[in-house]
């Protein structure tokens, strides 16, 4: 367990460093002068011109930039200044930031809790239920999550008004209410892929002879169920949760431009109309970490459930 | 004497699954058909130039000669979706394309040559697989411009290791068989053996996994220019549609963000379904 933990632990620092770079390097390197972006294309005197060449350290190399960047994200948590918002990048992802952690983690108990019951219940019992529950899944797993956006606001905001339109509104009650709609349009589509999922780990484990074996002795179904079918089944399961969760960080843009939501991938979205470099950096920077450490989170989670994944003999 | 009738009837009953199974694969090729077909001619099909705005009109809903209405700003909504399948289809198809080829080459290089280059190139992807699709679309735009060719590239790029991953372990598998030996002691090349023998045979698997893929890259490329960094409006793309109708849709006009949805949603379904299909042949063989 422990070369496990240092091995992938050095993966990690090596994706956040590669994948900084990329970021830092992509949008630094583009095509464009920096400064035209920050003077607006108007002409400015010299001294104001090589003030701001000092404040976004334009004469410094590349890998000084990105070493200062980096350095400075880590230590001070300060990602630079943005343009477009009028202060700095630490700022606008701190005000931003409850919004979509709140949102994601909305849509992730909503995949947890009915991608996996429905998922059980499907694979438990097999008939005209279980059917409409397959039916259903395929058609869902193929819903984009801004047009699940349209079809929710459509009839539950304006036909029928149970719901605010836009907006994340204030207060605890409040913003769970405000939040539903663009939970469950996040949600949607990565819930009928996880009921999929474990409706066949369900299935599979049903199958195995060892429980047939437990069954034919008597052993009362619930118990079974409960003690060897869900037990083996949660280990594929976790970690199609874990992925389809992380995999909602970024998506997670999608859904604040539908709901006009004031999140961070709306502010990465702005920014990247807009050029704001620095935001569009920042953010980036945030998704991506996010996005690493959960899928390192999701690894170990199945390897604390899978003993053999940590000893080396990958299960099958 | 009431075991014939068990087997009888289990036999009836694997028919009809199979029929009803050839029925759905039927009509998602159906639905695939069109889809293609529309790509290529929709555009021509339009019955009203799908860019001809008159205010006046917006929002008006089916009338004779216009069979779905108008949209939020007066234009023909059925020529708009018919020409919209153009973009809507082609830039993913770019993507599958872009990304099948490069996942290929990829794969089948580092399972042939092993060592270093195959370790080299898996320590890559699995760099890349620190990024999310949309991420790196929207990084893309940010540093090329907003448009068909950043986001289509950008995709296709964060796309290559998933199915670099998985044709790799089928090229290992397959490399190992024993038609491999007796080809290289004819003194066939390496390069004639994949191109002629190996990428043959994991044919199905790719056809398979592009089928899939492209499902996925449907709904991200629409998701993109939703957002406004992919196909820019006015041009008709069912994305930019969604987008677009969603002012409407607040006013309660849904028709055009729900028609343009709806047309993205069928497309996808069916080729999921026949991708699935084709995915479960593929691993039965």
């Amino acid at each position: 367990m422990g070369s496990f933990l240092a091995r992938r632990a050095l993966m990690l620092v090596a994706a956040l460093l590669v994948s900084s770079f990329v970021i830092f390097g992509s949008l630094d390197l583009a095509p464009g002068d920096p400064l035209a972006t920050l003077t607006g294309g108007r002409t400015l005197p010299p001294e104001a011109v090589a003030q701001l060449r000092a404040q976004y350290h334009l004469d410094d190399t590349f890998l000084v930039r990105y070493v200062d960047w980096v350095g400075n994200a880590v230590l001070h948590g300060d990602l630079g200044t943005s343009i477009a918002f009028r202060g700095s990048v630490a700022s606008v992802i701190g005000a931003r930031a409850g919004v979509t952690i709140e949102l994601v983690l909305y849509a992730g108990l909503l995949i947890t809790l009915f991608g996996v019951g429905l998922g059980v219940v499907s694979g438990l019992r097999r008939g005209a239920l279980d059917t409409s529950i397959v039916a259903s899944t395929s058609i869902l797993a193929a819903v984009p999550s801004f047009v699940a956006a349209i079809i929710l606001l459509s009839v539950f905001s304006v036909d029928v008004g149970w719901f605010p339109e836009l907006g994340a509104g204030e207060g605890f009650a409040d913003r769970i209410w405000h939040l539903t709609l663009p939970a469950i349009a996040l949600a949607l589509s990565a819930m009928a892929i996880v009921v999929r999922v474990t409706r066949v780990a369900v299935r599979t484990e049903m199958s195995r002879e060892h429980v047939q074996t437990a069954v034919s002795r008597g052993i009362p179904s619930s118990l079974v169920v409960r003690r060897h079918v869900l037990r083996n089944a949660a280990i594929p399961v976790t970690t199609v949760v874990g992925i389809t969760i992380t995999s909602l960080i970024a998506l997670s843009a999608v859904v604040e431009r539908a709901f006009s939501l004031d999140g961070l991938g709306a502010a990465l979205v702005q920014a990247a109309l807009s050029k704001d470099f620095a935001v569009v950096q920042g953010i980036s920077l945030i998704f991506v970490t996010a996005f690493v450490v959960a899928n390192v989170v999701v690894d170990l989670l199945y390897a604390v459930l899978d003993p053999r994944v940590a000893i080396g003999s990958r299960a099958v | 004497m009431s075991t014939p009738a068990v087997v009888l009837e289990a036999a009836r009953e694997r028919r009809r699954r199979f029929a009803a199974n050839n029925l759905l694969v039927i009509s998602c090729g159906v639905v695939i058909a069109v889809a293609v077909f529309l790509a290529i001619f929709g555009p021509l099909l339009a019955p009203h130039d799908p860019n001809a705005a008159n205010l006046a009109n917006a929002y008006v809903g089916p009338v004779a000669g216009h069979a779905l209405g108008y949209d939020s700003q007066g234009r023909d909504l059925l020529s708009r979706l018919l020409t919209g399948a153009r973009t809507s289809i082609a830039g993913p198809f770019l993507v599958v394309l872009v990304s099948m080829v490069a996942g290929s080459v990829l794969a089948v290089t580092a399972a042939w040559a092993g060592r270093w280059v195959d370790a080299s190139i898996s320590t890559v992807l699995d760099i890349l697989f620190a990024f999310p699709a949309i991420l790196l679309a929207v990084l893309a735009a940010a540093v090329f411009g907003a448009g068909l060719t950043a986001p289509t590239l950008a995709l296709a790029i964060a796309y290559t290791p998933y199915i670099a991953r998985v044709l790799r372990g089928a090229a290992l598998r397959e490399r190992a068989r024993e038609y491999v030996d007796a080809c290289e002691v004819q003194g066939l090349s390496a390069v004639a053996i994949c191109a002629r023998h190996l990428i043959p045979n994991l044919m199905p698997l790719i056809v398979a996994q592009a089928t899939l893929l492209f499902g996925y890259a449907m709904v991200d490329f629409a998701a993109i220019s939703f957002i406004g960094l992919g196909v820019q409006p006015p041009t008709a793309d069912w994305g930019v549609m969604v987008a677009s109708g969603q002012a409407g849709v607040l006013q309660g006009y849904p028709l055009e963000s729900l028609t343009a949805g709806l047309c993205i949603v069928v497309v996808v379904v069916a080729v999921n379904l026949l991708g699935e299909r084709l995915a479960a042949d593929s691993e039965a063989r």
